[in-house]
């Protein structure tokens, strides 16, 4: 299964409503397109809902990150919604939870953001 | 289509996505068949397909002229991947720690970190040309289904 992207703005929140799975090729790729394109234009605050992610490999892992330093390095924030156990399971495994500020419940992310 | 109910069984294939996904494919319906709990068929599954990746992109760097071969092997006690490559290679075996703080915010690096996670066992192998991966998934470290 590719992966899809849904792109809805909610007070001020880019939200970035993921399906499928995040990979090498086509899915990581389009990851990378959708958050330059969103930074570019501005947007600082930026929430990837993972809800329906059910796979993510190294590459997707990396492109994740990679997303999360070009929001930062542009004063923005990217936050993590919804992860399935096995995205959250890799996220334990190689120490990214330190990284990414990961929330459950998408009202208190979306008021999480520094405004 | 390889017959899965076999012992063991190879496949040769083009440096493609495509055989990625297959190699992936085939390894989480064996491990599957072999009885194990869904969480150690999810790491097997993500296993072979980073040591697949690993061959298509850094070995063969997706040259046609180039293949790569996984062969799978249910031993009763073990499964057994390999897979290799026709590339210059080697690839490193071993990489910086992706979790230590300074390399956290890497892009990539966690490939052979995520099949050392994974496996019980990672044996690399120089060809000539090539490089071959044996990764192996003890049953007993695994809790079976069954």
């Amino acid at each position: 299964m590719s992966m899809k992207i849904h792109t809805r703005q909610v007070d001020g929140v880019a939200i970035l409503d993921l399906s499928g799975r995040i990979t090498l090729g086509e899915g990581s790729v389009q990851l990378r397109n959708t958050v330059r394109d969103l930074s570019s234009k501005g947007s600082k605050h930026i929430l990837l809902n993972l809800a329906e992610v059910s796979y993510i490999d190294s590459s997707g892992l990396g492109e994740m990150v990679s997303a999360f330093t070009t929001v930062r390095n542009q004063g923005g924030e990217l936050k993590l919604l919804k992860l399935t156990n096995n995205v959250q399971g890799l996220l334990q495994i190689t120490k990214l939870v330190t990284i990414f500020d990961i929330q459950d419940d998408e009202v208190a992310a979306i008021r999480s953001f520094k405004k | 289509m390889a017959d899965l109910s076999a012992d063991r069984f190879t496949y040769t294939l083009d440096s493609s996505l495509e055989s990625v996904n297959k190699v992936e494919h085939t390894a989480e319906e064996l491990a599957r068949k072999a009885g194990l709990d869904e969480n150690a068929v999810f790491q097997v599954a993500m296993a072979v397909r980073e040591a697949a990746v690993n061959a298509v992109l850094h070995g063969n760097a997706y040259d046609v002229q180039k293949k790569i071969t996984a062969s799978f092997e249910n031993t009763g006690t073990a499964l057994i991947i390999r897979i290799s490559d026709q590339g210059d290679g080697p690839y490193p075996s071993t990489v910086t720690d992706p979790c230590a703080p300074e390399n956290l915010l890497s892009g990539s690096g966690r490939g052979i970190f995520l099949i050392r996670s994974f496996m019980d066992e990672v044996h690399f192998k120089q060809l000539h040309p090539g490089t071959e991966l044996t990764l192996i998934k003890h049953f007993a470290s695994a809790q079976t289904g069954t």
